[in-house]
């Protein structure tokens, strides 16, 4: 096998998934359906590309493989049942949608707002959409989600059944139906772009691919809801935290932190976007989750150095967070801007209510983070047993080298407060 | 299109002392719901109360325990159902969002045709 093709479906499948997929329930009707005819498609791929060459739109060509697929098996099917198959989906525009025209969704949106229907349950819509419309594994998704494999897979199976037999449809909801929907999309795309700023594993930090996904999501759904106050919100924590991806791994492939980052090279474009819709959002009182988090990493983005950090500004921000969204993950941040603000004494206190959260129990996070401020405290041998167990929970590779570094550096020279 | 059996689920005490005018108001609910929605509704009916109701369970050997009561006691009971015919979920929690349930609530389970 040829390594460049094996590359150019593996790229394939990373980048137009969600577009092949989306394109081919369409004609299928049946998401299992699809699905199946998609993995088929790529299976193509691999053993065609080598003799015909890749194809100039890789896209198109597994779009077409998939969907013939699915019209073959279709009509196998309804031969053999002397019945149609039920087809809940709109009929197909007299034009392709392109998905940079504007006002347009595109079929990725109508397929996350299927995902994301209201019937499923919450955790069940989040999980669908990164298996389906970003083609995520199921292994990939329960890390996200920090439950077992086989839980995910249960879960997963259960909502794919759910949509078919309750018949959910595969459409973007009518414009009055939309705030009532929104939510669900927003944390579902919100939820793709960490994965794809911190991958849960694999040999790179950045999955650029699925943190553009998110921000393509989130700039159709500014075009669908240019009112709504969530989606600006979401969109500018976007822009803001995507801004630093060129720095956030220095030239030896080893992780920065905020602290190290050079900030001269952070997207100036992306974070004057991000600020503009940030003060947007800022203006619906009380202010929504999205519009928080956005102003938080707005901060970040407007200090011209770390130690010029308005840390006081951020803790007071993560106050009002947490109060509107008393998420542990939320607290253990907030726990590490106290840390800053008020010293390591004050930061470990914090972190240390939250040891006993069942949701953290896994979270590497909240070890590194204690280790980060123990070592502050010069108290290394309980940093060290911190560090290691922040390695015991962590597969990126990229965060497991600067865990070690952090480990092998104890003992030195304390680390400076900012 | 396919078929959707919307449940009613009602406190049923509420029904023994209702506010003055609620009844009719509910039955009046009803009867708008029939109207609008002829082309939809395949069946419907209220139920007795589940004090009413005989529970069957087979014994394995061509018996069966015969009790009083309904199959699982819960705070809110089936009272009544309707049979829609609807193009997909969407469209059957629109119908179910109009069937009057001041006491409670309504399931929507879609039918699977043998």
């Amino acid at each position: 096998m040829d390594a460049s093709v094996e590359a150019a479906v593996a790229d394939a499948h990373r980048r137009e998934w969600a577009f092949v997929l989306a394109a081919t329930v369409r004609v299928a009707g049946d998401i299992d359906l699809a699905e199946e005819c998609v993995q088929d498609a790529y299976a193509r791929a691999l053993t065609s590309w080598p003799d015909q060459g890749v194809p100039a739109r890789p896209a198109a060509w597994l779009t077409t493989v998939a969907r013939r697929r699915a019209v073959d098996l279709l009509r196998r099917r309804a031969v053999h049942d002397r019945v149609l198959p039920d087809l809940l989906v709109e009929e197909e525009p007299a034009e392709p949608v392109a998905g940079d025209r504007p006002g347009v969704p595109d079929d990725r949106l109508r397929l996350v707002f299927t995902c994301c229907h209201p019937a499923l349950a919450p955790e069940a819509r989040v999980a669908l959409t990164l298996r389906l419309v970003c083609g995520l594994t199921t292994a990939e998704v329960a890390r996200m989600f920090l439950v077992q494999e086989s839980t995910m897979a249960a879960r997963i199976t259960r909502a794919k059944k759910k949509i078919a037999a309750a018949r959910i449809p595969y459409r973007v909801p009518r414009l009055e139906e939309l705030p009532e929907r929104t939510d669900a999309v927003l944390t579902v795309v919100h939820l793709v772009f960490t994965t794809g700023h911190t991958a849960p594993v694999g040999a790179d930090l950045v999955r650029s691919d699925l943190a553009e996904l998110a921000l393509s999501l989130a700039r159709m759904l500014r075009l669908l809801l240019p009112d709504d106050a969530d989606v600006a919100g979401l969109l500018g924590l976007i822009l803001l935290t995507h801004a630093r991806r060129s720095t956030r791994v220095s030239a030896d492939g080893s992780l920065a932190l905020l602290s190290d980052q050079d900030r001269s090279r952070w997207d100036a474009e992306g974070i004057a976007e991000g600020l503009a819709l940030v003060r947007e959002a800022l203006t619906r009182r009380p202010p929504g989750r999205f519009a928080l988090m956005a102003a938080i990493a707005a901060v970040h983005a407007e200090a011209p150095a770390w130690s010029a950090t308005d840390w006081a500004e951020l803790v007071g921000l993560y106050d009002l967070l947490v109060a509107i969204w008393p998420s542990p993950v939320v607290a253990l941040n907030r726990a590490v801007a106290v840390g800053f603000a008020d010293g390591p004494e004050a930061g470990l206190a914090a972190l240390d209510r939250l040891v006993d959260e069942p949701q953290l129990a896994t979270y590497a996070y909240l070890p590194s983070a204690r280790a980060g401020l123990l070592a502050r405290l010069g108290r290394d041998d309980e940093a060290a047993d911190a560090y290691r167990r922040a390695l015991d929970l962590t597969d990126n590779a990229v965060e497991r080298e600067f865990l070690r570094s952090r480990l092998d550096g104890l003992g030195g020279p304390p680390v400076a407060d900012p | 299109m396919a078929e959707y059996l919307v449940l009613i689920y009602e406190d049923e005490s509420a029904y023994e002392r209702p506010a003055p005018g609620a009844v009719d108001k509910m039955m009046e609910g009803h009867r708008l719901f029939g109207e609008r929605h002829a082309d939809a509704i395949r069946g419907g009916n209220a139920l007795q109360p589940s004090g009413t109701a005989t529970s069957l369970r087979g014994d394995g050997g061509g018996g069966f325990a015969i009790t009083d009561g309904a199959f699982a006691e819960t705070k809110e009971a089936l009272g009544g159902y309707y049979l829609v015919e609807a193009a997909d979920l969407d469209e059957a929690i629109a119908l179910a969002k109009e069937i009057p349930a001041p006491f409670g609530g309504v399931e929507v389970r879609p039918v699977r045709p043998l």
